[in-house]
């Protein structure tokens, strides 16, 4: 499938005040007259007024269900729908010989690879290479794996400053490594993983490579060809579309090889009564009526995003997070987890004798959205030594003003809870 | 009050910052553990019954103020008692935090400060934990 080319961007650093106005619910004004201040961006993302849009204009106009309907509206579901392959491919750098398969999410595209690729691919005696900094999505799906096929799963350990030790990924490479499944971006500590570096060394052993993009699409121009990944997964809702509709990126052959996922409608070629043969790829593995006005408006908010410019909001994203880890850190009290060189917006951190669940929950009562908990990575936390953390998360339409909001609640809630 | 001052009144924040019958506990001491994922609240127990009495109740871990504030609060309020009193204690407690019934004005004040968390109801799982450890932890002293 050709990529459909790219629409132009102004090149222009971004104008954040006129991006805010794209997001109706970042108007509004909660507990108590005070302005919404959202910064739990890695946990999903809130949603441009095109892509609620593109929802409004699917339901009013032209829904239909998809590849089975021979009139107006099933055609133009099928068109739309089946449109957004290409614009995913294009938007992730998609190399020519891969497939994009639509799923929920990225958990649904690590299970689907650890449930068809991994029984084939995976023996007794075999190992998989994840990290210890992997959100449980990419965990337990292998844990699972390595129980039922008698395989050892291996977790690279996470250095102090929040990277990943490679000379110890070195050393778990062997021979009988099957897979490397590697965040790109760590949704706790920000680190931005060499995937690219781990890919090849790890290709060179003949493992296969998952990237977990779901932190790193929304935030960077990410190209899968240049990271040499063998399966690209991630979430639309993370990058201001719906909830619902993910990605599975899969080169080809390897999908080709997969057995289907889940059995029934749309994934067919034929039933007979007692079998059946599988439709070609993607499609064996879109069994049942899929998310359709959620995948058309991930389309809409992946065009959102192409027309700002990834470079600008990376180039935005990495100054804002900057400034946060510098205002939080110098907070007394206040310790900002994750170090490493190159960082996303997950900015993580403690404030000592301040649960994370207080904190949130009396900036929460400022007006202030910030995460608190173990994240999704519990073998993180304990590698931190912290049951939790708190965790502010930026995106392009976050302000500093809004990181300073965040920073005088922090000092009050200090105050509040004796320890200011 | 506003809602904030609600959940957090001075008397859960005076146990949290002061916290009753807390005390770090050895290992075999512990009779029951209780986890809350959410938040990541850790707590132990230490219970001692005594023929048909609760003769003491210990704690510790690791938690937000509710969970610590909480767990001081029922030690403080149920020590001494019978455990079949306690046993029905526990349940209308967590049956009040749930909404399943009213709270009882004649109850300690303690408990009635609870009440705010039930406004935040992702919270009312920090404000029980506590109570259903204790729960567990008389199941298993009935049944050894
Ligand atoms: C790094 C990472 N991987 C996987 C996930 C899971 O994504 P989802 O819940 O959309 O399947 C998340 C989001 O929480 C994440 O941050």
């Amino acid at each position: 499938m050709a990529p459909t080319p790219k629409p132009q961007t102004s090149g222009q650093p971004l104008d954040v005040q006129r991006i805010r106005a794209d997001f109706p619910i970042l108007r509004q004004r909660v507990h108590g007259d005070r302005p919404l201040v959202y910064l739990d961006n890695a946990a999903t993302s809130q949603k441009p007024q095109a892509v609620i849009d593109a929802l409004t204009t699917y339901y009013t106009e032209y829904n239909a269900n998809v590849h089975r309907a021979l009139h107006y509206l099933g055609e133009r579901a099928t068109a739309g729908y089946e449109a957004v392959r290409g614009i995913i491919a294009r938007f992730i750098g998609a190399p020519e010989d891969g497939v994009v398969i639509f799923t929920r999410g990225t958990t649904e595209s690590i299970n689907l690879v650890a449930r068809t690729w991994g029984p084939d691919q995976v023996q007794a005696g075999d190992t998989i290479i994840a990290t210890g900094m992997e959100h449980h999505s990419n965990l337990v799906p292998w844990q699972m794996l390595c129980q039922e096929r008698g395989a050892k799963l291996k977790l690279v350990p996470v250095n102090d400053d929040g990277t990943l030790d490679l000379t110890a990924y070195t050393e778990y490479l062997t021979d009988r490594t099957r897979l490397v499944a590697v965040t790109h971006v760590s949704n706790v500590l920000g680190t931005v993983n060499p995937v690219r570096e781990m890919a090849q060394r790890a290709h060179a052993v003949g493992a296969r490579v998952l990237v977990d993009a779901a932190q790193s699409v929304p935030y960077m121009p990410v190209n899968v060809a240049d990271l040499e990944a063998d399966f690209f997964v991630f979430s639309g809702h993370k990058c201001g579309g719906p909830t619902g509709a993910g990605v599975c990126w899969a080169r080809r052959e390897l999908a080709e090889a997969m057995p289907p996922f889940m059995g029934g409608g749309e994934m067919i070629e034929r039933v007979h009564d007692d079998h059946a043969t599988w439709a070609e790829v993607p499609y064996k593995f879109e069994a049942g009526t899929p998310s359709i006005a959620d995948v058309i408006a991930l389309g809409a908010a992946l065009e959102y995003l192409e027309g700002i410019g990834m470079e600008a909001i990376h180039a935005y994203e990495q100054k804002l997070t900057a400034y946060a880890i510098g205002a939080l850190a110098r907070l007394p009290g206040v310790r900002v987890f994750g170090k490493a060189p190159e960082r996303g917006g997950a900015v993580s951190f403690d404030v000592a004798g301040l649960h994370p669940h207080d904190l949130s929950q009396y900036v929460d009562q400022q007006g202030i959205a910030i995460r608190a908990g173990h994240l999704c990575a519990q073998p993180l936390m304990r590698r931190l030594g912290v049951p939790a953390v708190s965790r502010a998360s930026l995106a392009y339409y976050n302000t500093t003003g809004e990181i300073d909001a965040l920073v005088a609640a922090i000092g009050k809630a200090q105050h509040f809870f004796g320890h200011g | 009050m506003d809602d904030l001052d609600q959940l957090y009144q001075d008397l859960i924040l005076d146990h949290y910052k002061q916290p009753r019958h807390r005390q770090a506990l050895a290992d075999k001491d512990v009779s029951a553990e209780a986890e809350n994922p959410l938040c990541g609240d850790q707590l132990r127990l230490a219970v001692e019954v005594d023929g048909n009495c609760v003769r003491s109740i210990r704690h510790d871990g690791k938690g937000c103020a509710i969970s610590q504030a909480s767990a001081s609060m029922m030690s403080e309020t149920l020590t001494g008692k019978p455990v079949a009193e306690v046993r029905a204690l526990l349940g209308d407690f967590i049956a009040a935090m749930r909404d399943e019934r009213e709270f009882d004005s004649a109850w300690p004040d303690e408990w009635l400060a609870l009440q705010g968390v039930k406004k935040f109801p992702l919270r009312v799982k920090c404000a029980t934990l506590a109570w259903h450890a204790l729960n567990r932890a008389l199941d298993k002293q009935g049944s050894s």
